[in-house]
């Protein structure tokens, strides 16, 4: 085994190709730009695997709206679009500042780079404060769904001041299906945006060190990559649930 | 779109097999996108307070898949890489609306009273 590892650097050292060989390039790759790519691809196939994961909750969202429509109706002028609508923003600008992050990474800008990396972290955590007040306002309501769900204003929303079109009893239980999905998709992307948040620290920290600004972007842009995708299930995600329909007693 | 600088005979095309130029996207026009992002947010919280009917949701998605295409293309760079990954990207929305209109398909045919 010694000899085998002592043959690779051997060949390594007499390289057949002719290139400069810089510290993040692994040798396997016959250059930078194709390392680059194979970086690129890899991460991309990733998300379309993530793509497949949020596309099943937004395929039970489609089916149930249309089964229970009313429910769905009743339920999502529960949520609150000056949040939703505010959250959409905040959500907006940390991922512009990611791709800032990028940018600043790719012309060297190492104090910069950490500076948009920070208000990444601080856009995203925001976004995570204002997702919980909601998620606290929905417990006091009781409309988590479960044992303690109440559907009484539901039923008779004019007793609660609403200007909502009254459900039967069985479809206004129909509202958990809503609330249900409603937890399920925007708490897996939270979690997605706390894993994030997470890798912005470490990233964070080896910015600071120099890391990302002497060439070696991948990191950067990959996760970059990563960010925008779960910033693209939140556009989604916003007028799905909070603007079905904003005016129930239209029709 | 510029070709990387070849610093020695490349026949084969060894540097740059997908013929990737690598760009970088400036502060600039990263601003007109999120200009355009937030625009397009607030049009579709107005756009949702306006009764238009069946053409709610369709327009809602509408602006929502806009937004994504944007981000898609400037954000993440799609518009300026291989084609390779932009063929990677497509296939992978490409798969997904199959999948959607298989499973949908099947919903449909099957629980007739509750479309």
């Amino acid at each position: 085994m010694d000899s085998a590892i002592a043959n690779t650097q051997v060949d390594h050292d007499t390289a057949e190709h002719e290139h400069v060989v810089l510290p993040q390039h692994r040798h396997h790759f016959a250059t930078e730009e194709q390392q680059r790519e194979a970086g690129s691809f890899g991460m991309w196939l990733f998300l379309l695997t993530e793509i497949m994961f949020f596309g099943g909750l937004f395929f039970a969202y489609l089916l149930y709206r249309n089964w229970y429509y009313d429910a769905f109706v009743a339920a999502s002028n529960q949520l609150s679009v000056p949040l939703g609508a505010a959250n959409t923003a905040i959500l907006i600008s940390s991922g512009f500042f990611m791709a800032l992050a990028v940018w600043a990474s790719e012309v060297r800008k190492k104090a910069m780079l950490v500076v948009f990396l920070i208000l990444t972290i601080l856009f995203g955590v925001a976004f995570l404060g204002i997702k919980a007040v909601e998620y606290h306002e929905k417990y006091e309501k009781h409309h988590i769904p479960g044992a303690s769900f109440d559907a009484s204003q539901f039923i008779n929303p004019s007793a609660y001041g609403l200007n909502e079109k009254p459900l039967p009893p069985d479809m206004a239980q129909k509202t958990q299906m809503f609330f249900f999905l409603y937890f399920a998709m925007t708490g897996m992307h939270a979690l997605h945006m706390v894993i994030g948040l997470g890798l912005l620290f470490w990233l964070l920290a080896r910015a600071q060190k120099g890391d990302f600004t002497s060439g070696y972007v991948a990191p950067i842009e990959n996760f970059g990559l990563y960010w925008h995708f779960v910033d693209i299930v939140w556009l989604f995600l916003f007028p799905l649930l909070y603007l079905i329909n904003r005016h129930p007693l239209a029709h | 779109m510029t070709q990387p600088e070849q610093h020695f005979h490349d026949p084969s095309n060894i540097t740059n097999p997908e013929h990737a130029s690598h760009h970088i996207v400036t502060p600039a026009q990263y601003a007109l996108v999120f200009a355009s992002l937030l625009a397009g947010t607030a049009l579709t919280v107005v756009a949702a307070n306006i009764d238009l009917g069946v053409f709610n949701p369709i327009i809602a998605l509408g602006i929502a898949s806009t937004k994504m295409v944007i981000v898609i293309l400037f954000f993440m760079h799609v518009k300026y890489q291989s084609h390779l990954i932009k063929a990677t990207v497509a296939a992978g929305f490409f798969m997904f609306l199959v999948l959607i209109t298989m499973t949908l398909s099947d919903y449909i045919s099957r629980a007739w009273g509750l479309w």
